[in-house]
């Protein structure tokens, strides 16, 4: 089958908009105007690149030939002209730019070069995950926050973390959370054997722990400054 | 393809030596092509299991030094003709093993050989490391006790981030064999279990050797247990490991000593 999409047509949409734009108020002589544009270019050269700048020539009485040869001069100058005010719309030849009609003054503000915006530096990330048991041995410190494993921590390992530790798998290890001193982390595991927990610097050895807690599933928590353990569910 | 197997432990007294002459023994047996590489430099001992100590002429640290070539050092098994051995040097220590000259030294192993074994001394310093550091698969060799499951668990991490492979981004291949495991000591929970070993360390079970006076009996006349008694306990569950090893797959049982008749009626001697 011959499928033929139908052209769909674009519509063209217009939408008003206002800018802001450097308005050249030229006055007679022109010549002795035009010095003054250059000496502003001595002193800063460039600063009317790529700016929109806009004529206005209410205050001089130029004939069609004269406005474009100012236009001329001021392209020499490296100064484009976007739109000319305050003529009459036959004195602007189809070459020139076109006339502009219903400006408001307002106040430049000047805009310092646009900055490029810095590729923002991705935010630290605030957790860390482990997918393998940490041996024996290891020591996994991580300040910026939370830690997970999701395997056992081997009797003589370690984690340090600066927010909570969260252990889907055996505490035989040590785990101290909140080392920064953030008294609001947590230690959870799925089996408690630990040799040692901390929280924020309070801690209790496996001496401490009480037994009957031992081999299930628990979380460690600071109440005030006593450390509690309680059975998870 | 030729496999680098290390063989350790982290605790010493284990049965790494023991393990290593029992495997490539076994693997020999069924024709492949071994070698069984000593790495305890210093306190050498798999050329007395081997039953080779009285024809050592160079030795490890020669070949990585640069002294001796490989052939040199190289001693063939007077049973197995496709069974050899790179010893030690008893003389000197590990600082004598140098990364690049182990390197250079499997290398040229791997082109001869389907199996290098390297019996690791215990510990964790650079004897150890180095004997793990080209390691493709890792026998760790465990007794059924803390202090050991524990050591095994340290090797293992250092397995998973110091060989080659590890910092390769690659995975060694890591195996638990346990030894000198006593069925009716664990019966009577004198021993941690099987179970409870394999949850703490997380890695697939190689085999189960019984604890056998076989295994002294044939250190002491220097011949690999495999060899020197086929029919017994820890031979049996050795040849099963080592069909393990090339992909085989074998039933999990704890091979039992054959008692005698007045054995079972007198019971088990006193350890």
């Amino acid at each position: 089958m011959d499928v033929r999409a139908d052209p769909t047509r674009q519509l063209v949409r217009l939408r008003g908009r206002s800018y802001v734009a450097f308005v050249f108020s030229p006055v007679v002589p022109i010549v002795e105007w035009l010095a003054e544009i250059d000496a502003t270019l001595a002193r800063s050269p460039g600063y009317f690149v790529g700016k929109p700048i806009v004529l206005d020539l209410a205050a001089v009485d130029l004939s069609s030939s004269a406005i474009a040869h100012l236009v001329g001069s001021l392209n020499e100058r490296s100064i484009r002209v976007l739109g000319i005010e305050g003529v009459e719309e036959e004195r602007l030849g189809a070459n020139m730019p076109p006339l502009l009609t219903g400006g408001r003054a307002c106040v430049i503000t000047r805009s310092e070069p646009v900055q490029k915006a810095e590729p923002e530096a991705k935010p630290k990330p605030t957790s860390l995950l482990l997918d393998s048991p940490v041996r024996s041995g290891q020591s996994i410190v991580f300040m910026e926050g939370d830690v997970t494993v999701l395997g056992s921590v081997g009797s003589g390992a370690e984690i340090v973390a600066g927010g909570s530790i969260h252990i889907y798998g055996t505490l035989r290890g040590r785990a101290m959370a909140g080392v920064n001193g953030n008294s609001n982390a947590r230690i959870y595991c799925q089996k408690i054997e630990a040799e040692l927990l901390a929280i924020d610097g309070y801690y209790q050895t496996a001496e401490e722990i009480d037994e009957t807690l031992r081999n299930r599933p628990a979380q460690a928590w600071l109440q005030g400054d006593t450390m509690k353990i309680t059975p998870l569910n | 393809m030729a496999k680098v197997l290390v063989v350790t432990s982290g605790k010493g007294g284990v049965g790494k030596t023991t393990t290593t002459a029992a495997l490539g023994a076994a693997l020999a047996q069924s024709g492949q092509n071994v070698v069984v590489v000593d790495f305890d430099v210093g306190l050498r001992n798999l050329d007395l299991v081997m039953g080779a100590e009285r024809r050592v002429v160079f030795d490890l640290i020669n070949v990585v030094q640069g002294v001796a070539k490989l052939p040199q050092a190289l001693i063939r098994d007077k049973r197995l003709e496709n069974l050899w051995l790179l010893p030690a040097s008893q003389t000197r220590d590990k600082d004598a093993l140098t990364d690049e000259g182990v390197g250079r030294v499997i290398a040229e192993l791997r082109s001869r050989f389907d199996w290098i074994l390297c019996d690791s001394p215990a510990g964790i310093e650079r004897g150890a490391t180095l004997a793990m550091r080209y390691a493709d698969e890792a026998v760790i060799v465990t007794n059924p006790e803390v202090s050991s499951v524990r050591d095994s668990d340290r090797i293992i991490g250092m397995l998973d981030s110091k060989t080659v492979r590890a910092e390769r981004g690659e995975r060694v291949e890591k195996h638990i064999l346990i030894t000198r495991y006593d069925p009716a000591r664990a019966a009577r929970g004198e021993m941690l279990n099987i179970d409870d070993i394999l949850e703490i360390l997380a890695t697939p079970l190689l085999g189960i050797i019984p604890e056998s006076q076989d295994v002294l009996k044939a250190s002491n006349v220097g011949t690999p247990v495999t060899l020197n008694n086929a029919e017994s306990a820890p031979a049996r569950a050795y040849v099963d490991a080592s069909r393990r090893l090339m992909g085989e797959e074998v039933a999990m049982v704890v091979p039992l000593e054959r008692k005698g008749f007045m054995n079972r009626l007198l019971g088990r001697r006193a350890a």
